[in-house]
Order: structure tokens, then C-alpha cells, then sequence
């Protein structure tokens, strides 16, 4: 028997008083997606009720094995296409971040911008980066793809920027730390979290952009023109192969940014 | 002067600041661009790091404004502007039917999870993959199955797609922001209504529904915007006719003989981003009275 | 002290109990082990009685408030609000309660928060306005009934939730330190306003507080507790006569009972000054 605190009474009373046992937190997602496969190949396969455009899972998973070639350098494409633009959106987020964190002018200039950004199609534009850089040039997807990302990681990192406790700004200046050792020990480390976080959101639509950018123009290579091309040419399964390769693609970026974050945030106690 | 008054002209000011750094390259940068690694001989090698600047790759401002002025395709048609104003009209509406299945859609699923943890568990992580799946998949396959209702007598047009695939993107931050909302009252507050004896209903009607407004509010200007998104890339896979994207498709293709026309129709699309968001906060400040004590997110 | 005087001795004006404890334990479980918040209480409150809980942290007078609230279950003996189970008890709104932090939903009006209760058990607006009118008198709060809490200050929000708990004439108010929050001299102030009301409207309170010049001030018993396990150690009849107001702070017999709840809580006696 434990003794009791007022800390652990209150932690124990938040605890959910009843609910389904924790190991269904894993089962339950998988259960469903099983049930979505068998619904699926219920209405494909077996009652043939579904229409064209909607290919038995079975069959997406042949054309996935026999056409694994022309699927996988789809995906490099496009992905080389998300990360650059994702490194390069990354980047000129921290750099105009720290700038309107600390000029006045740029931050007023720069946040009705970018909160205008945030909102509008931004896919939009490529037709106009592809007139202006070339329309056999990657670099209009990979521009599209660079602004996605840039915005979030721009919007978290000035948060981040501007989140140190004042408690711990005067710690410092009481400490007479000078503007250099303030950023070092206090304001970066700060602000890494809010980086991170922002990556993982500027990671998924990275992806996203890069794919959907394809379809405004550009060079005919990408995942995105293979399953405009094959979807419009009836040969829908071979279409959803395509979108695997995608679906896959958006995993890893989420993935991996994720586990970022989360080792990242872990080491700070709050 | 107030604190608004200078944050739009600190807007403008940035505005302003674009074209001039436009201009200003344009004036200054290579005509053909600046390629780095190119093969001799080969067109289109090479990385490509600055733009081209001549006026058919960037036109200048003041031409992509006069474009707006002059007739959509030569002749009696209407100005280029008129055009792109009733395109993003039938777009705007188009986002605004997917805006709105999204948002009951994403707040019915918000409920269920709240509601059943198991729902949460099981339905949450599918939620969030299903947000890596591309549009572009859905579109001819939502557009065939309305065509095969269309042809079985219920009337479904084309527009309907288009809505269907934009409540698409727009269901999921609603669904997000409910399920936060939804959760997010204090422990006390849930404790005082536990005291009064009432159920589950008047509890989310009078407590949780409220709470959620701050969270609500971002989620609704989010989906908003992402309807937007849905809306032009659908019209663009599906083909059509009508809206703003097939303008933007069409236009672009007629960029060597008509540079600054493919801008007006760009212009459009950043407008209706614009005006989706800015809706959002006209509804935001008719709730001004549930946003009190929230903590800006 | 016996832990078993059923309070026959304070006011019962209206006769019966209000709440009656027996043998009344709860653990709690957790990841670390089971906590014993609460084990072996025995507790009478009489009608009309106000009984503070005071005691350290951990010594379980919060959570023994939230099993008289129908908060929480309790897991062992025998828990009775005016005769009935403390789920039918809340179901009955047979009490009122008011938590440390106000509660105060920030969305609604002051007058809307106090008639919070009423509206979510179907009174009809007229007599609702009617009553609301009324609490927001009895606390001194008639110029604010439609200000929003963030434009209160946190003795007035505790006041509007003190107005909240008495809005259905509950004859049993809960209180989980609900001056904790907020400066002594606020604090001094509120717990004169709720003496006058507890009075006036006759309910029977049960108080959480850790103050112990609070707990004398306000009650007619003080029920001091002590952690690991959480128990009742002793229950100190503050007979003091008169009404409770500023002059009683100063009395020597205030004075005495104080350090008689404070010999109770440190286990041994305390030296006084004048006795060095």
C-alpha cells in the first residue's frame, strides 16, 4: 500500500473510471481495417456490386507486385520532390522565423502573408512555376511542396521562439547572461519542440503538394501523372498500385518526423 | 494609430514588398535563367536555381493587372476579371456544399469517438492515414459512381463529385477539432454537472458543445480552406467545366501566346482562399461570447 | 472524543441527519499499488450543522467530500445523505456544492451561471429570474449579473459560485476550500458572508479547508484527519456563542478553540507564548 498524496489521489481519480482494457488500444484500429478489406472484397469480389472504378484489393495487390518497377521510380519522384521541398521549406522557415522574432517590421510584414498563404490553394500556382522555371524543370512541384512546408514550420517556430517563461528570461538576466548564452540556453532549446512539431505537419503536406502539384503541369514522370494517366484510361487497378506507393511514401515522411518530435519533446519535463 | 489600422499596413507594406522584389529581379535576373549543371545541346537539363525573367516566363505587374482588363479571349467575350470572378464563384459554392458535408460529417465522427473510446481507438488512427491518401485517387472513381447513380434515374451532377471529394479534406480537421473540443472541459466542470444529476445531452449541449467553440473555430477555418483545395484539384481531375481550375488548366496551356492571362485565374484562386477564411472569422466573431477566457492557441 | 456523537448535541432544527458515515473506506487504484485515501470514517452531520474537514495532504477530506457528493463511490462501509444513498441523494439534488476554483462556465453571464442548476432542471424562466434576482442580493453581487466571469475578480467568482450552490435551497452545502484560491483578506470577508447564509438558510455544510482560523470561525464541529491512512483522529466541539462575526476573531475563547484544533492536528500540545 502506497502512501496516499494529494497529487496521487488526484492522478488516480483522473484515470478513466471504467473503459475498454488497454490492449484493445492497439486491436481496435487493426479490427477495423480488417473488417474494411473484408467489406471491400465482400462488395468486389464476391457480390460484384461495385462499380468500375473500384478495384478489388486482390487485384491492386497483383498490379502492385507486376508493375513494382515503373510504381517504385514514381516514388522517387515524387519524394525526392517532398523533400526537397521539405528541407528547402524547412530552412527558409527557421531562417524568416528568427528574423520576425526579432525585427518588428518583418514580422508585420511576413505574418498577414503567410497567414494569407496558409489559407489559399496554394497548388494554384504551379501552372505559373512551371512557365517560369521550365516545363520539364521538378523545380515548380518542388516549390509548390517547399511553400506547403514552410508555413508550418515558419507559424511553430516563431511560437516556439516566443514561448520561453518569463520566469526563466529574468533567471537569466539576473544571472547577467549576455543575448548569445540566452539564445543557447534558454530560447533554442525552447523552441526545438515547436520545430519539431512544425516538421511533422510540414512533412505530410510536403507530400501531398508534391503529389497533387503533378497534376497542374510539368514533367510527365511522378505518381501523381501515372495515376491521372491510368485512372483516366480505365486500368483502375494498376491506378490504385499507384496511390500504395503514395499512401507509403506519406507513411514514412509521418513516420519519421513523429518519432522526431516525440524523442525530442520527451526529454522536457514541462 | 490602433493596433489593427498598423497590422494591415504592415500587410500592405508586405504586399508591396513582393512586387517590388518581383520587379526588382526581373530587372536584374538573366533572361533565360540561371541553370546550373546543363548538358549542351540538351534542353531541359540541368537545375534550374533562378527563374527566367524574359516577359513570357514573368510578366510584369502592372501587364498582369492590365490582362485582367481586356477581353477573356478576344472579341465581344466579357473582361478577363468577370470571368474569373463568376469561375471562383461556382468553385466557392462547390467548396462551400464539400465544406459542409465535411463539417457534419467530421463532427458526427467526433461524437461517436467521444462518446465510445473503443470508436476513438478504432476508427482515430484510420482518420489520420486517411489524410496521406491523394485526392487524385478519388476523383474519377467518386465521378464514375455518380455517374452510375446519374444514369440510374437520381439526377447527380458533376458538381457533386467535386463536393463530395472536397468534404473529403474538409472533414478531417473538423473531426480533430470536435474530438479535442469535445473533451477539453475542465475536471471541475464536468464534476458540477455530475452533481446536478443530468445526463449525457443537456452535458454536451450545455458544457462540452460550448468548450469546443475555441477549438472548433481554427478546425472550421481549416476545413474551410482545404475545401478550397478539394474543390480546384477535383474540377482539374475530373474535368470540369465551369470552375476555376479547368481556367487555370486551360490558360496555363496558352501561356506562350498569352503570358499574363494564366495570373487572372491565380489571383481568383488565392481570392477564394481569402474569402473562405475570412467567412470563418465573420462566424468567429458572432461566437465572441464562447471564446472568452480561451487560451490563444 | 468519541467519533460517534451524532451531532444531537448542535442545532438540529429540523431534526435528522444529514449525513451519516459508517466505517465509510476508499481505495483507489493505481499503477503503483492501491491508495488508501480513506479508511474507518465514522462521521455524523447533523441538519443545519456546519462541519469543517481539515487536515493535511493526503489525509483524504477532499475525496471524503466527494463520496458524500456522489464524485466518486466509496468501496467500503456505510454512507447515508438524509437517509438515502448518496446516488440517490445527488439524483434528488438534495445538495449544493462549490470546488476551489469557481467553476464559473466563461461563456456565460453571471446571472446565467447561477441559474445553471435551475435551467438544467427545467424551472420555468420567470421563476428563474425570480430566484436568480434573489441569490444574486444575498451576495452582494446585483450590479454584476450580466458581467462574464473574466471580468470578476476571484473573491466575486467564488461569491457567484457560492450564490450557484444555494440555488435550489439545498439543505446540505458541499465546499471543497472554496476561499483556498484567494487573499486572506477576501478570505476573512467571505467567511462572514457564508456564516450569515449558512445561518440564514439553515443547510447543513460540510467544509474542506486547511486553514485552521477558518475552520473554527465557520463550524460547529471541526473534524480533524490524518493521512496514511487517511482517518478521523478527533472531532473538536467549537461551542462558541454569539454570531459569527469580526468581533469573534479577536475572543479569547476563538483563541482556545483555535489552539485545541491545532494541538489535534500536531498530535502532542502546543506551547503557548504566554506560558514560556
Amino acid at each position: 500500500m502506497t502512501a496516499p498524496t494529494t497529487s496521487s489521489i488526484a492522478a488516480a481519480r483522473t484515470a478513466p473510471r471504467t473503459g475498454p482494457p488497454e490492449w484493445l488500444r492497439f486491436v481496435a484500429p487493426i479490427a477495423v481495417g480488417v473488417i474494411i478489406v473484408a467489406v471491400w472484397i465482400l462488395l468486389v469480389d464476391v457480390l460484384k456490386v461495385a462499380p468500375r472504378a473500384l478495384p478489388s484489393p486482390v487485384a491492386i495487390g497483383e498490379n502492385l507486385v507486376q508493375h513494382f518497377g515503373i510504381i517504385l521510380a514514381g516514388m522517387q519522384i515524387t519524394a525526392t520532390n517532398a523533400l526537397i521541398g521539405l528541407a528547402a521549406g524547412t530552412i527558409v522557415g527557421i531562417v524568416l522565423a528568427a528574423l520576425a522574432a526579432t525585427l518588428k517590421p518583418v514580422d508585420g510584414m511576413l505574418v498577414p502573408i503567410i497567414a494569407a498563404i496558409a489559407v489559399v490553394p496554394i497548388v494554384a500556382i504551379t501552372p505559373i512555376l512551371n512557365t517560369m522555371f521550365g516545363a520539364s524543370s521538378q523545380f515548380g512541384r518542388q516549390a509548390v511542396a517547399g511553400l506547403a512546408a514552410f508555413v508550418p514550420v515558419f507559424i511553430n517556430v516563431l511560437r516556439g521562439l516566443r514561448q520561453t517563461r518569463p520566469v526563466h528570461r529574468d533567471l537569466l538576466r539576473s544571472s547577467a547572461a549576455n543575448g548569445f548564452q540566452t539564445f543557447r540556453i534558454l530560447t533554442l532549446p525552447t523552441a526545438l519542440p515547436y520545430l519539431m512539431t512544425g516538421l511533422r505537419i510540414a512533412s505530410s503536406l510536403a507530400v501531398i503538394s508534391a503529389l497533387v502539384a503533378e497534376y497542374f503541369g510539368g514533367p510527365s514522370d511522378g505518381i501523381g501523372t501515372a495515376i491521372a494517366t491510368y485512372a483516366k484510361s480505365g486500368r483502375s487497378a494498376l491506378a490504385w498500385a499507384f496511390v500504395a506507393g503514395a499512401i507509403a511514401i506519406g507513411l514514412v515522411f509521418f513516420l519519421v518526423t513523429s518519432l522526431l518530435e516525440r524523442l525530442v519533446t520527451r526529454r522536457r519535463s514541462g | 494609430m490602433s493596433r489593427r489600422a498598423q497590422a494591415w499596413l504592415w500587410g500592405i507594406l508586405g504586399v508591396l514588398a513582393v512586387i517590388v522584389i518581383w520587379e526588382l529581379y526581373k530587372f536584374l535576373g538573366p533572361s533565360e535563367g540561371f541553370v546550373v549543371g546543363a548538358i549542351p545541346g540538351e534542353t531541359g537539363s540541368g537545375v534550374m536555381l533562378l527563374p527566367r525573367t524574359n516577359d513570357r516566363a514573368m510578366p510584369h505587374v502592372w501587364d498582369m493587372v492590365a490582362r485582367l482588363f481586356a477581353s477573356t479571349s478576344g472579341g465581344s467575350t466579357p473582361p478577363l476579371w468577370v470571368s474569373v470572378v463568376s469561375a471562383a464563384a461556382v468553385t466557392l459554392g462547390i467548396a462551400a456544399v464539400g465544406w459542409l458535408i465535411g463539417v457534419i460529417v467530421g463532427f458526427a465522427l467526433a461524437l461517436v469517438m467521444h462518446r465510445f473510446k473503443l470508436a476513438e481507438w478504432g476508427l482515430l488512427p484510420w482518420i489520420v492515414v486517411s489524410q496521406t491518401v491523394p485526392l487524385i485517387a478519388f476523383a474519377p472513381l467518386v465521378a464514375s459512381i455518380g455517374n452510375q447513380i446519374d444514369r440510374g434515374g437520381t439526377p447527380f451532377p458533376e458538381w457533386l463529385s467535386v463536393a463530395i471529394i472536397a468534404s473529403y479534406l474538409a472533414f478531417f480537421p473538423v473531426a480533430i477539432g470536435a474530438l479535442r473540443g469535445l473533451g477539453s472541459p475542465d475536471r471541475n466542470h464536468e464534476d458540477l454537472f455530475r452533481t446536478y444529476g443530468v445526463g449525457a445531452l443537456p452535458t454536451l449541449i450545455k458544457l462540452r458543445l460550448p468548450a469546443a467553440v475555441p477549438h472548433l473555430l481554427p478546425a472550421l477555418r481549416l476545413a474551410a480552406a482545404n475545401a478550397v483545395v478539394g474543390a480546384v484539384v477535383a474540377e482539374v481531375s475530373i474535368g470540369m467545366r465551369g470552375g476555376i481550375g479547368r481556367m487555370l488548366i486551360q490558360l496555363a496551356g496558352q501561356g506562350s501566346s498569352d503570358p499574363a492571362a494564366v495570373w487572372g485565374p491565380t489571383f481568383g484562386a488565392v481570392a477564394m482562399g481569402l474569402v473562405a477564411a475570412g467567412s470563418i472569422a465573420f462566424l468567429g466573431a458572432g461566437l465572441k461570447n464562447y471564446r472568452r477566457g480561451e487560451v490563444v492557441a | 472524543m468519541s467519533a460517534h456523537d451524532s451531532g444531537a448535541a448542535s442545532s438540529g432544527e429540523q431534526g435528522g441527519v444529514a449525513v451519516r458515515a459508517v466505517d465509510v473506506g476508499k481505495v483507489f487504484p493505481t499503477k503503483a499499488g492501491d491508495v488508501v485515501a480513506l479508511s474507518g470514517v465514522d462521521l455524523d452531520v447533523a441538519a443545519g450543522e456546519f462541519v469543517s474537514l481539515i487536515g493535511p495532504s493526503g489525509c483524504g477530506k477532499s475525496t471524503l467530500m466527494r463520496l458524500i457528493a456522489d464524485l466518486d463511490p466509496a468501496t467500503s462501509g456505510v454512507l447515508e445523505v438524509f437517509g438515502k444513498p448518496p446516488q440517490r441523494a445527488r439524483l434528488d439534488q438534495d445538495y449544493g456544492i462549490a470546488f476551489q476554483q469557481a467553476g464559473l462556465l466563461p461563456w456565460r453571464t453571471v446571472g446565467q451561471n447561477i441559474g445553471l442548476p435551475l435551467e438544467l432542471h427545467g424551472v420555468a424562466k420567470a421563476a428563474r429570474i425570480d430566484r436568480i434576482r434573489e441569490l444574486v442580493e444575498l451576495v452582494g453581487l446585483t450590479d454584476f449579473v450580466d458581467r462574464y466571469p473574466d471580468q470578476l475578480s476571484g473573491g466575486m467568482q467564488q461569491r457567484v459560485a457560492i450564490a450557484r450552490s444555494l440555488a435550489e435551497r439545498p439543505r446540505l452545502l458541499l465546499m471543497d476550500e472554496p476561499f483556498g484560491a484567494l487573499d486572506e483578506m477576501t478570505r476573512e470577508h467571505l467567511q462572514g458572508e457564508l456564516a450569515r447564509l449558512a445561518a440564514e438558510t439553515q443547510a447543513a455544510v460540510v467544509f474542506v479547508t486547511h486553514s485552521i482560523p477558518e475552520a473554527v470561525f465557520l463550524s460547529d464541529r471541526v473534524v480533524v484527519m490524518s493521512p496514511r491512512p487517511g482517518r478521523i483522529t478527533d472531532i473538536i466541539d467549537v461551542d462558541l456563542p454569539g454570531p459569527r462575526d469580526a468581533s469573534l476573531r479577536e475572543s479569547p475563547e476563538y483563541f482556545h478553540r483555535v489552539t485545541a484544533v491545532r494541538e489535534a492536528l500536531h498530535g502532542t500540545p502546543v506551547e503557548r507564548a504566554n506560558e514560556r
